[in-house]
Order: structure tokens, then sequence, then C-alpha cells
């Protein structure tokens, strides 16, 4: 689709196919990214960007396809492979080791010989070069874990400039930064591409596409779906590619009678350890009888803000108000469902149940204090089997069996088991991560009804799911969090595009 | 004065198998594998130095088997910890009664002793060297002390020393020290650089297979005449506290060593420390080294930081 | 399908320790055959000599005892996914406790003073284990390092603590006076003194029962109470037990303190059950044995009573075949211990990927 001048290109992916068990990652994918410029690949999570990075960068190996750089078709087996035709990455997650100096970290690898002295010196020198020609100033003797995560990102880049990388590959390098950070990033990369370099950019933010690109891929499910010369797209067309047409689920839904309010939480921000505010003074009510849905790309504090009004983190500061108490101050889980606040996690494997554990034990995770498991310090096994039992029927798990453990489940019945503990101990309010993950169509459904069935019950829902068909088919009233901030909120009729604007946060209401 | 001299030449001798085990420690715990097992190795090692020496009556060639055995052992320890990634823990448990029980049975047989080996002659043992001159020094003032203290050691004591401006040097110098350092902090770090993970790892334990042969060796054909059962006694897990006391450095390790050392040759001369007309009974003094360390691990005195990564087994996804 | 792909059960619960155990005594019959044995010989001897006499099953109980509770302390603290290599030094200082409330409250009669030595064992064992626990939880001292130290402490401290408090002035063996009130532990002092019936010479005595109600104790605690919940779910998957509200610091303090209250009681078994006295070194070794009979028993108290015999016949096996055949010496179960660890534990899954591969040929 791109029509590239008679210029070889950089890079040229054919036909790249990657599996990971049951999940197809990549589906013949193909790419090609023009020499000395800067081309955006955007998605939504999941949608296999990152994937097809790792592809490239020699981490992991296609099962199908063919790479070229320059031309010339080659075979990528390892990181050094990519490094040495000339390709860098900078990780989302940077590979920087900590109590090293800037120096160090740079040299690293490329040491050149078996002292690392004359290594340091060249680096050194280079460094101030690189430091004059592209804005990436940073100090050699630094130790790097010290740094902001600005400069530790610069150290990345300086990395693979310093072995001698033509082609830049960045994996949502903003996801850290401050907007000035962001800024000067961008106008790196910009000389960068000025200077004859090639630079890949993958994001899900729409902004940085139409800011800096020249080109701009979509990725959707695997599948490359689009591809656009940047100034010939628009922030519309984007969105509309990214999230695509989707089939609304139908889900047979009554109107909402919302009650009293039964959550109120008020101002609440929540920091990382580095001091990042990852919830950012939210606000946000819930009222007995009505679904409110968190639309958002994840990693936009949607989990964070679960785990403060579960009890799991303390917020920073604000209040998370149910039934009338401060239960934020508590900052312990069983004290917030002793309240009666359910929680189904976002992440099933790490969190909602125990793989180990046989199914009626994980049935029980969270609510064994229940004095109808056994008095006391006891815990009577024939009750706990008997309440999985029950639970496993109603919510169809299959196979109903109490003694099976839990890792053997598929994902839907898996997800089913974590529901059905959480939504039997008749909560008054339901907090939902990702319900549907992995899961089957037939299990979403049954799911999506159960949910349904809470609220008509008159039970207050809060929703949270990247899904935005998900959240639609769900919500009575839809909340758009973006780095860590409510964007914005939208009824349930609320147009797609719309709501793809604010989740890549194009549009903020004015609040 | 000459007890001084004696207390002091003692805390070196004590301090080198110490000193070897600590840098062991930290040639595997840098690379990010945990190593209980410098006891296990150290121990094998000083069984098959007095075994060999004693047959074929050389205490190179019983280093040299020392080396050999304490590397296999090192070895068995990084197959588990790195193609396995079993626990690093269990694992140096295990070397450590397997070389407990086998020197004795294999001991045993050998030489119908019990467990014990014959004692060595002095060409089985690595003897103090006898520096030119050194004898003459005997009653000067000063120089003598000075001589009895330093000069009175066996070629590995000084060895002992090289090898720890050599890991010093080698560690912040040389390619091979940045990656191993890196290795132990963020392997995730050296996988996208392009450098083997478990090629770094598996040359850090062979190292410290080496450095505990050294110490093995030392033990039982320089600092005694023959091997007997548990003679490490603790000593490597002393020198895993000096390592910890000396946050994985080797000079400060060198240091930890040598407080170590003193401490338990003052206990095994003086029997108890008198402080302020209060006995100290011995076993406090030779307690003092553990306790030390456990303060320092609870960071009531500054704060011991290992490296990030030991003691995780590698695996490419995070 | 990969390595770690998934096996029925009967393979990795079976099969795999099976093979894994198999390969263990393998090597070991490797090293009797270097030293010059026959090692279905030898096999045959340490049967012999720990099943085939009465006095054989009294020592062969004996030593299982000791290893029940060393090895229950290690298994429970897995549970909860730590590593208490401090079995050794809490069983120490346990002695200590037992010989000072059995030696101090001496002038009560033995049905008072047994239970409180008992109670106190467990108590300085708990005491001894529940430090390093707080270190870990608040202070983020790793466990198998400050257990390591404690071992160390313990050795020179309990050393102490007899020479200069317990060893009566005068006497010259490093050991306290006789607990007189302990002799009622053994079988064959009450037999004598109840029954007036002679009975074999052997150190079995009561603690064996109250190894059988630890085995049960345990198993009750882990998968009966909610204590027990709290800790088996923190050591699976210590972020699902944060969500489900469960404090880690407390349950690594409880688990801590209650691994140290189990290795404590070997001590009953030794100090009170058998020699009467606190000595040096009673331990001996048996707190390591508790790693290769919890590695071997999987961390069930089941397991663990099987594997604590299987020990306590190799130890008794054992010396009877350093008698009968004086070239394999009694320190080969050491090595068998060490290779039990090695293949149990360090690479536990070692043959896993061949036998997933063989099972997989099969099915397809």
């Amino acid at each position: 689709m791109t029509s590239q001048s008679s210029a070889i290109p950089a890079i040229e992916l054919i036909g790249i196919d990657k599996r990971f068990g049951s999940v197809h990652a990549n589906k013949d994918v193909n790419l090609l990214i023009g020499q000395g410029s800067i081309h955006g690949i955007i998605g939504e999570n999941g949608a296999g960007k990152s994937t097809l990075m790792s592809i490239l960068f020699g981490f992991y190996h296609a099962d199908k396809g063919e790479i070229r750089v320059k031309g010339q078709p080659v075979r990528i087996k390892s990181s050094s492979d990519a490094i040495s035709l000339g390709i860098g990455m900078v990780h989302q997650h940077f590979m920087l080791v900590d109590p090293f100096t800037v120096l160090e970290n740079v040299v690293l690898g490329a040491e050149g010989g078996v002292l690392i002295g004359p290594a340091l010196d060249k680096a050194r020198a280079e460094l101030t070069r690189l430091a004059h020609d592209y804005e990436l100033d940073v100090d050699p003797d630094a130790i790097v874990g010290e740094l902001p995560v600005g400069l530790q990102q610069r150290v990345e880049i300086l990395k693979a400039l310093f072995r001698g990388a033509e082609t830049l590959i960045l994996d949502e390098p903003t996801g850290v930064l401050t907007p000035d950070e962001a800024d000067h990033l961008f106008r790196i990369l910009g000389t960068l591409r000025d200077q004859g370099k090639t630079v890949i950019l993958i994001t899900h933010k729409l902004r940085e596409i139409m800011a800096i690109t020249d080109h701009v891929s979509v990725m959707r499910r695997g599948e490359m779906v689009a591809e656009f010369k940047t100034k010939n797209t628009s922030v519309e067309q984007l969105a509309d590619a990214m999230v695509g047409r989707h089939v609304l689920l139908q889900v047979e839904k009554g109107k909402a009678s919302p009650g009293e309010v039964i959550l109120d939480v008020r101002n609440l921000t929540w920091k990382d350890r580095k001091g990042v505010p990852r919830v950012d003074n939210v606000s946000l009510q819930v009222r007995k009888g009505e679904i409110v849905g968190i639309a958002g790309v994840s990693g936009n504090g949607q989990s964070e803000l679960l785990d403060v009004i579960s009890g799991i983190a303390k917020p920073t500061s604000g209040q998370v108000i149910f039934e009338g108490k401060d239960i934020g101050v508590l900052g312990d889980p069983a004290h917030v469902r002793a309240e009666g606040l359910a929680h189904v996690p976002e992440d099933r494997q790490h969190r909602g149940l125990i793989k180990e554990f046989d199914a009626s034990e994980t049935m029980i995770l969270g609510w064994h204090h229940d004095e109808a498991l056994g008095r006391g310090f006891r815990l009577d096994r024939a009750k706990v089997i008997a309440r999985a039992k029950s639970e496993m029927e109603t919510f169809d798990v299959r196979p109903p069996d109490p003694l099976l453990k839990s890792a053997k489940f598929s994902g839907g019945n898996q997800q089913k088991i974590i529901l059905a503990r959480e939504m039997l101990s008749n909560p008054d309010l339901l907090i939902v991560g990702q319900p549907t993950r992995g899961v089957d169509i037939g299990a979403i459904e049954f799911i999506h009804k159960r949910i349904i069935a809470l609220r008509d019950q008159g039970k207050a829902i809060l929703l949270v799911s990247v899904e935005l068909d998900e959240i639609r088919s769900l919500s009575d009233r839809i909340l758009v969090m973006f780095t860590g901030k409510i964007m914005g909120e939208r009824g349930p009729e609320a147009d797609e595009r719309e709501l793809g604007l604010l989740m890549a946060g194009v549009a903020k209401d004015a609040a | 004065m000459d007890l001084y001299a004696e207390i002091f030449a003692s805390t070196i001798r004590m301090s080198v198998p110490l000193v070897l085990a600590a840098l062991a420690g930290l040639w595997s715990e840098r690379s990010g594998i945990v190593d209980i097992g410098l006891e296990g190795k150290m121990l094998a090692a000083a069984f098959i130095a007095a075994s060999a020496s004693a047959v074929y009556g050389s205490a190179w060639i019983g280093l040299f088997f020392a080396i050999l055995v304490s590397v296999g052992l090192a070895l068995v320890h990084g197959y588990a910890s790195i193609n396995q990634r079993g626990n690093q823990v269990v694992s140096g448990v295990a070397i450590n009664m397997l070389a407990a029980g086998l020197a004795v049975v294999l001991g045993n047989t050998w030489f119908k002793e019990g467990g014990r080996t014959p004692s060595l002659p002095p060409a089985g043992r690595f003897m103090p060297l006898d520096i030119p001159g050194v004898s003459a020094l005997a009653d000067v003032p000063v120089l003598g002390f000075l001589a009895k203290v330093f000069l009175s050691h066996s070629i590995i004591t000084y060895l002992a020393i090289i090898l720890v401006v050599l890991t010093a040097w080698a560690l912040s110098r040389t390619r091979f020290g940045l990656r191993l350092r890196a290795v132990g902090e963020n392997p995730h770090a050296v996988d996208t650089a392009g450098i083997s993970v478990a090629g770094l790892r598996y040359r850090a334990v062979i190292i410290a297979g080496v450095l505990c042969g050294l110490a093995g060796a030392f033990i039982s054909t320089s600092l005694s005449s023959s091997f007997v059962r548990d003679m490490t006694a603790g000593g490597g897990f002393m020198a895993l506290a000096a390592l910890i006391f000396a946050n994985w450095r080797p000079w400060r390790a060198l240091f930890a060593c040598l407080l170590f050392g003193f401490l338990q040759a003052s206990g095994n001369y003086l029997q108890g420390v008198s402080v302020g007309g209060v006995q100290i009974p011995v076993q406090f003094i030779n307690m003092l080294p553990y306790v030390l360390t456990v303060v320092l691990l609870a960071g009531f005195i500054g704060k011991s930081i290992p490296p990030k990564a030991s003691g995780i087994p590698y695996t490419k996804d995070r | 399908m990969g390595p770690r792909g998934e096996l029925p059960a009967w393979v990795d619960l079976g099969l795999i320790p099976l093979l894994n155990l198999t390969v263990a005594l393998l090597v070991a019959g490797l090293v009797v055959v270097i030293i010059g044995e026959n090692p279905l010989e030898a096999m045959w001897i340490m049967l012999n000599g720990a099943v085939g006499s009465l006095k054989g099953w009294g020592y062969l109980l004996y030593y299982a005892t000791n290893f029940v509770f060393t090895g229950l302390a290690v298994a429970v603290a897995f549970h909860a996914g730590l590593f208490n290599i401090g079995g050794e030094g809490q069983a120490y200082m346990a002695g200590v406790g037992a010989a000072a409330v059995g030696l101090g409250l001496e002038f009560l009669p033995w049905p008072i003073v047994i239970p409180l030595a008992i109670l106190a064992s467990m108590a300085v064992g708990a005491f001894w284990a529940w430090i390093p626990g707080i270190l870990q939880a608040k202070r983020g001292s790793h466990i198998v390092i400050t257990t390591i130290m404690f071992n160390f402490i313990a050795a020179s401290l309990v050393g102490y603590l007899i020479n200069y408090w317990f060893r009566p002035v005068g006497k010259m063996a490093v050991e306290s006076r006789e607990i007189t009130g302990a002799y009622i532990m053994s079988f064959r002092e009450v037999a004598r003194e109840f029954f007036g019936v002679r009975v074999a010479s052997s150190p079995l005595n009561f603690s064996v029962f109250l190894a059988i109600i630890a085995a049960f104790a345990v198993w009750y605690l882990l998968w009966r109470t909610k204590l027990g919940y709290e800790i088996r779910a923190f050591g699976a998957n210590p972020s699902a037990a944060v969500y489900a509200g469960i404090k880690p610091d407390r349950i690594i303090i409880i688990t801590m303190a209650i691994s140290g209250a189990l290795a404590g009681l070997m001590a009953v078994n030794e100090i009170l059950g058998v020699q009467h006295r606190l000595v040096l070194g009673f331990v001996g070794g048996a707190g390591f044995v508790g790693i290769a009979v919890a590695l071997m028993g999987r961390s069930h108290p089941v397991g663990i009573v099987l594997a604590a015999l299987l020990f306590g016949l190799l130890y008794q096996g054992g010396s009877e075949l350093s008698f009968a055949k004086p070239g394999i010496n009694r320190d080969m179960i050491v090595v068998i211990q060490g290779l039990v660890i090695l293949f149990m534990g360090a690479l536990e899954y070692a043959f896993r990927p061949a036998l997933a591969m063989l099972f997989f040929k099969a099915e397809d």
C-alpha cells in the first residue's frame, strides 16, 4: 500500500506468522519500513505489535515468513544477529543494569576487547558526539538506577546508537514519560530521522502517531489491517481501523433503575514506588442497580484503581467511601470483603486462583473465614466441597468436579469458578476486571448474562475491560481512563469513535 | 610480643580458606547463582588433596586433583541451577552432604583409618616458604615481628592475596567482569545484548570450583597435615557470612575474612578474652561472625544488597 | 508439546519421584561398587539389621521419630514457600529448654514436669525460628541465610550453656546431670518399673507417639484449618494470597514458629527420651536429614512418615552394615541423603522432559 520511492526499504517483513500455543499472535503479517522514516505501528493491547518487533529483534522466532534488511534476506536467530544487522531496540521494560554507570551500560556487549578501559574511553567520546548531534545529553558517569526514567530511556537509545544501529525500534516509549519528556523524545527521533536513521515506533497513542510519524501501520488481533501515510490520514480513521467495526454482542438487557450511591470514590490518587501517579485524582460513583464500565487501553491505571478500591493497595490520597464508610484507610482486602465488596481480579492466573489448589479450595479464596465453612479456626472439608459443588452447578462449570486441580480447567471455566465465588458471596458491590479475557464465546455470553442478572437484583457493579464492545454492551454508564485520569463519561449509546478518541487521550471533557 | 605475632600470623592462616571460599562465593553469586555448597566443595577438595598427596607424595598433585573434584561438584551445581532451573539452595545442601559423606566413605576405603587420611610428610604439604634472609630477622625488634606475621606462610596464602587483587581487577576492568556483574543484576539485559546467560554463569561456577579447590587443599595440606572428617568446620558458611558482610565486594571480603580469621585465631589462642575484667567465653567469640552477619542482614548496621538476580533461575519470558 | 506440558497426576506424583529415588539409590549403589563391596549384599545386611530383629525395629523407629519431627518442620515451612535450613539449631536450642525445665522443676512429679519440658522444647525451638521469621517479614533478611547463621549461633550458644550452666561442678564430661523424671519416657524403663518385664535395650520411647500425633496435627493444620489454608495459599501463590486478604508477614512469622516448634520436638526424643541429660551436639545432623525427608515425602505428613521410616532404616541398617562390613563406613547414609536431596530436590524435573516425550509419543 505504501507508495515507497525507488529507495530500498530498510526492513521488510514478509508473511510473518507466530503462534504461542493456542494464541495466534501474528497472522501472515507483511510490513515495509522505508529508509530514513519514522514508521508507527499502532494497535490495541494484544494486537501483536510487540511480538512482531520481538521477532525482528531476534528474541522470538517466527514460525513462518521472511525478514529482509536493506533488500537482503536475513536470518535473525538472536539479538546479537539483529544488532549486527544494525537493528536496535528500546524495550518497554528497560534492559539496563541498575547499579552500572551509563558508560558501563552502553558498553555492555560491545566491549570490543578483553579489557573495558578502551571501550569506556571510546564510549565517552561517542556519547559526547551523540549528545551534541541528537540532544541526547546524559552524564556518562551517573548510576543508571538513580536516573529518572526519561534519562534511562535515553541510555537505551544511546546503547543502540553506540552499536551502530541504523534502525531503531521503540516499544511504547512514552508510557513512562511525562509530556515534556515525551516531547523531548520526539525531537530526538526527528533528528535521528533527519540524519538518515530509521525509526519504528510501537504505540497505542494516536496523538504520537499523528505528531511524529511519516507512515503508520495498524494491527488488530495479530493482523496488519491498514497502512497509511500519516499526512493522508486522520485520528478518526486510525481509531476506526484500530478498534475495528465490532459486531456488538447482543446482550439482552433491560433498562437500569439506579438507586442510591453505594461507592463514592473521591479525588483518589495512588502513586507507585517511584512516585508516579498511576491513579490520578479519580472521582467516580457507582449506584445500586447499575453497571459502570471503565474503558481504556490497559496500563492506564485501571488495574491500580481496582487494587485501591478492593483494599490491596492503600490510597496515596483521597477516599474510597463504600456504604458511607471510608474503606480506603483499611488497606485490607479481608476487611473490604467483610463490608460486602466482591472482586473478580483482572489477572486470573496470578491472583484469582491458585493453580495448585483443587477447585473447591480456589472457590473459597478470600472467603475462607466464613463461619459457615467451619467454626472458629476449623475448615470443614465436607462443607467446602459441598459449597463448591453447588456453586459449580449454578455457574455451569465444566467438569463440575470440586476435586479437580484449578489449573486443569479451561480458561472459561476457571473464570466461571472465580465469578461464582465472588458473585455468590452476595456482595453489595462487585468489581470486575476483564471478565471475559481469554474466554470462549459460550462462556462470554453466560458471564455477561450473570453480570446483568446481578445488576437486576439491585447490586452495584464496577466493570473494567479493555474490550470496548464488552464495555458498551454491559455498561449503563461508561467512564474512560487514560494515564490514570478519567477522561470523560458517556452513555452506552456513545459512538465508538468518540470513545476511541477518549481512550487514546486525544480528547478530554472539560472537567 | 611473641604471642601477638603468633596470633596475627595465625589470623592470616585462618583467613586464607575463608578468603578463597568467599571469592568463590563472590564469583558465583555475582553471576546470579547462590552457592550454599562452598562448604561441601572445600571439604571434598580438602579430602582429595590430602589423599592424592598421600598417594603421589606431592602437594601440587594433591592440589590438582582437589581443583578437579571441586570443579566437578561446581558443575553439578551449575547443571542443576542453570540447565534444570532447580532450587539453588537445595542443590547446595545436597552437595554439602554428598561431599561430607563421600569424603569419609572413600577415605575409609582407601586408607582404612576411619575416614582420616595418612599424615603427610613435608613434601606432601604446602609448607611455609623459606624466604632467604628471613630467619636472620627473627631477633630484630620490629622487623622480626613483621616477618613472623607476614613472611611465615605457604605459597597458597600469597596466592590468595594475589587472587583478591586479580578478582577485583577482573570484575571491574575486564569484559568478562563487566558481563558477569551484569548477568547477576539483570540477565535480560545481557541476553538482549546478545550474550549467553548460561555461558557466563557456567564460567562463574567453574571459577568458584577452582577457588574452593584451592581453599580445601590449603586446609588439609597446609594448615594441617591430613584430612579428618568435617575438617572445614563451617568455614564455607563463615565465608558466605563474610561475603554478605562485604556486600559482595572483593577487597571488603578480604577484610571481613581477616576479621573473622582474627576472631578464630584469638579464640584458639586465648580460650576466652577478658574485657574489662569480665571473662568472655570462647563460644561468644566463635559465634560473633554469625551474629554480626545477622545484624547486618537485618539492616541494623549498614545495608547489604545482594546481586538482584541471585537465586532466580533465568527464563526468557518476563 | 513442551517439556513442562501436562502429564497425568500418577506420573507427576508417583512415577517421577519413584524414578528420582531409584536413580539416587542406583548412584549410591555405584558408590558401594566403587569401594569394592557388593551393593546387593550391603542392602541385604542393612535390611536385616534394621527389620530383622526387635532391637533393629526399636532403633529404626527411634531414628524415624527424629526424622518425622525435623521433616515436618521443613515441610510446614515449604508449604509457606519458606526454606527453613535451621532445624538443626532449633532442635539444639530446644534441648536447652527441655533440660532447663526438666532439671529446674525436678521437685515436681513427672506427670507435670515431662509435659512442661515438652512444651518448653517446642517453645524454645519456635523462638529460635521465630526470630528469622520476624527478620524475614519485617526486615527482608533472607530466611535461608539467617537460619544457617542461627545454626552456628546455636552451636556456640548451647556449647556455652552446657559448659557454664548445666555441667555439674567438677564433672569432666560436657553434659548436664541426669533429668530424673525423664526415665518415664523410655519403654524399657517403664516396662521394668511398672510391669517388671525386661525388654531388649532400645532407645525407643514415648516420643514415637508424639511423632504420630505431630504428623496428624500437621496434616490437620494444613488441610483442615483456616490458618493452614492461608499458609498453603501464601506458599503457592503469594499475590493471590494478598488478593485474598492474607497477610504475608503474619503467615511467615507464624509458619516459622510452628516449624521451629516441630524441630524442637526432636529434642524431646533425644534429650528426654534417650539421653536423659543435655549433651553436646545431640542433634547430629537430624535437622538436615529433615530436608531430605521433606523433599522425599513431598511435604505431606504421610509421605514424611514413610520417608522418615526409610531413613530410619538406612540409619539403623547403616550402623549394622558398618559393623558387618568395616569397608562401608556409616557415613554412606550421608551420601544417600545427599543423593536423595540432589535428585528429588534440585534435579526434580531432570527426567520429566524425556518422560513427557515418551508419554506423548505413546499417546500419538
